[in-house]
């Protein structure tokens, strides 16, 4: 496929689950793909970088799904931040923790995972819909049931992948890619390099396949796919290119290209 | 002996008696170098890491790499080990209240906030499962607040399972006063109790008798200038206040 067909498949009000982790491996450019065309209306669910800035930036946004938005070297995501400070996107702040277990009862099929992450934390304050359950054991605690983060779509970028969609990382942190695939009920993803299946063990060991075919929906060749975010151990994040995104006027960004 | 010294080794000694589990700074240089120094001195069994996803076999210096690794953890394990609770972690605070709890997700209203910073992140799962200590570069009123805007981390009052330390450039400051509030511990080389007291927005608990950080050791600040930090960084951090 291409970017623009993946984009293609995404409909206003749809929820969206973005792989990677901060500005780190980030399908960039299938949010690229995203940002033109005219879907508005999206969740985002995403551990968050420069992909949940730049679709509030071009107004793609109706809520926000995360436990952080950062860019890692520059910890504070200009264009999360202005969306916030403007009221012009909703937002349901997770816990880190939380937030996993919201894509592992997702990807279980449970309607919800308890956990004690967030108990006593103003998550519960500014969520008001997080419900909490007592353990019916003898302990009888009480812990918050997170709900599963089901997603209609999850887009995700790893190192390589079959044309299948047999899809492997090659760098030191699989993220929690494999839990957005199976919490999506379609899933796209972008490599690096397309390879055949037969030459997917010479690049890494079997565990470095993360993702299984079974769970993808399409599969993009899209080199240098996740810039500038970091794709290691093909490249590492793009520090200069980062920091004009976050000091220059999205406008004036994006008609760069 | 510099201040920046003089806070390495306090945020190193929060690690004291720890044992094996992993020692994490997160919130900046001088929490990594005190976690590394800790394990390079009185605690040799902490594990650290290299602020991705290696746990690192050797004790490198600031920003460079391990020669030896001695395990994998990646994210979703970092994840795993907050539920599991081996783990103490330093985590940096916009504002701090006398409880302890902490915010680092936005200033203002949540709802429409005056500043958006990070978001909750770990915050509230680190407090509530693990031994949590705070570094707090710049003490001051805009920091320690009467009443923090958005509950990160946990406090006494919340449920923290454990709030060991707060170092701050200007002192050592723990939870042992009345109902789980911040008791000034020590003051650092320089600083009055006056001073903490002036830069601290709410009722601080004072002893009658407050003692001065303990001093970096001379194989302490070998082992900062020489091995852990040869370039300095901690400095950029903390420079040094006019009394």
């Amino acid at each position: 496929m291409t970017a623009e067909e993946v984009a293609g498949r995404i409909r206003s009000g749809m929820t969206v689950g973005i792989g990677g982790w901060g500005s780190r491996r980030k399908p960039m450019a299938l949010v690229g793909a995203l940002l033109r065309t005219p879907v508005r209306d999206l969740t985002l669910v995403s551990y968050g970088g420069p992909d949940v800035g730049m679709l509030c930036a071009a107004g793609k946004v109706r809520r926000v799904v995360a436990p952080f938005v950062t860019l890692d070297s520059i910890p504070l995501e200009p264009h999360f931040r202005r969306a916030r400070q403007s009221g012009t996107v909703e937002f349901t702040e997770y816990d880190e923790g939380m937030f996993m277990f919201g894509l592992l009862a997702a990807a279980h099929r449970l309607p919800f995972l308890p956990t004690r992450a967030g108990l006593g934390s103003d998550v519960m304050r500014v969520n008001p819909h997080l419900r909490t359950v007592r353990s019916p054991y003898g302990d009888g605690e009480e812990l918050v049931a997170v709900p599963a983060l089901t997603l209609d779509v999850a887009l995700v970028h790893l190192n390589r992948a079959d044309r299948r969609g047999n899809a492997q990382y090659l760098g030191p942190d699989p993220y929690l890619d494999d839990l957005y695939a199976k919490a999506a009920a379609s899933a796209y993803v972008s490599c690096e390099r397309l390879v055949d299946t037969g030459d997917l063990l010479k690049a890494g060991p079997v565990q470095s396949l993360l993702i299984s075919r079974s769970l993808v929906a399409g599969v993009v060749e899209a080199p240098g796919g996740a810039g500038f975010t970091s794709c290691e151990p093909d490249y590492g994040r793009d520090e200069e290119l980062q920091r004009r995104y976050a000091e220059t006027p999205w406008e004036e960004f994006h008609e760069q290209g | 002996m510099s201040r920046a010294d003089v806070c390495v080794v306090a945020c190193a000694e929060a690690f004291r008696g720890d044992g094996e589990i992993l020692a994490a700074g997160i919130g900046g240089a001088v929490t990594v170098l005190g976690a590394r120094l800790a394990r390079l001195t009185f605690e040799p069994d902490l594990l650290t890491h290299d602020g991705g996803c290696l746990l690192t076999g050797d004790v490198p210096a600031l920003g460079e790499t391990p020669q030896v690794v001695e395990g994998w953890l990646p994210f979703r394990d970092h994840l795993w080990l907050v539920l599991n609770g081996r783990r103490h972690v330093m985590l940096g605070a916009s504002q701090i209240d006398r409880f302890g709890n902490t915010n680092i997700s936005c200033i203002g209203d949540w709802a429409r906030p005056r500043a958006q910073l990070l978001g909750v992140r770990g915050a509230p799962g680190n407090t509530r499962c693990d031994p949590t200590s705070y570094w707090i570069p710049r003490h001051s009123p805009r920091v320690f607040v009467p009443r923090v805007d958005m509950v990160s981390g946990l406090g006494t009052d919340r449920g923290a399972f454990e709030l060991r330390r707060v170092v701050t450039d200007l002192a050592v400051l723990d939870l042992g006063g009345p109902d789980g509030t911040m008791r000034l511990v020590s003051v650092h080389p320089g600083v009055s109790v006056a001073d903490v007291v002036a830069a601290t927005g709410f009722e601080l608990d004072v002893p009658g008798d407050v003692p001065q950080t303990r001093r970096p050791s001379p194989d302490e600040l070998r082992l900062l200038d020489e091995v852990l930090d040869p370039r300095g960084l901690r400095g950029r951090e903390v420079p040094e206040r006019a009394a």
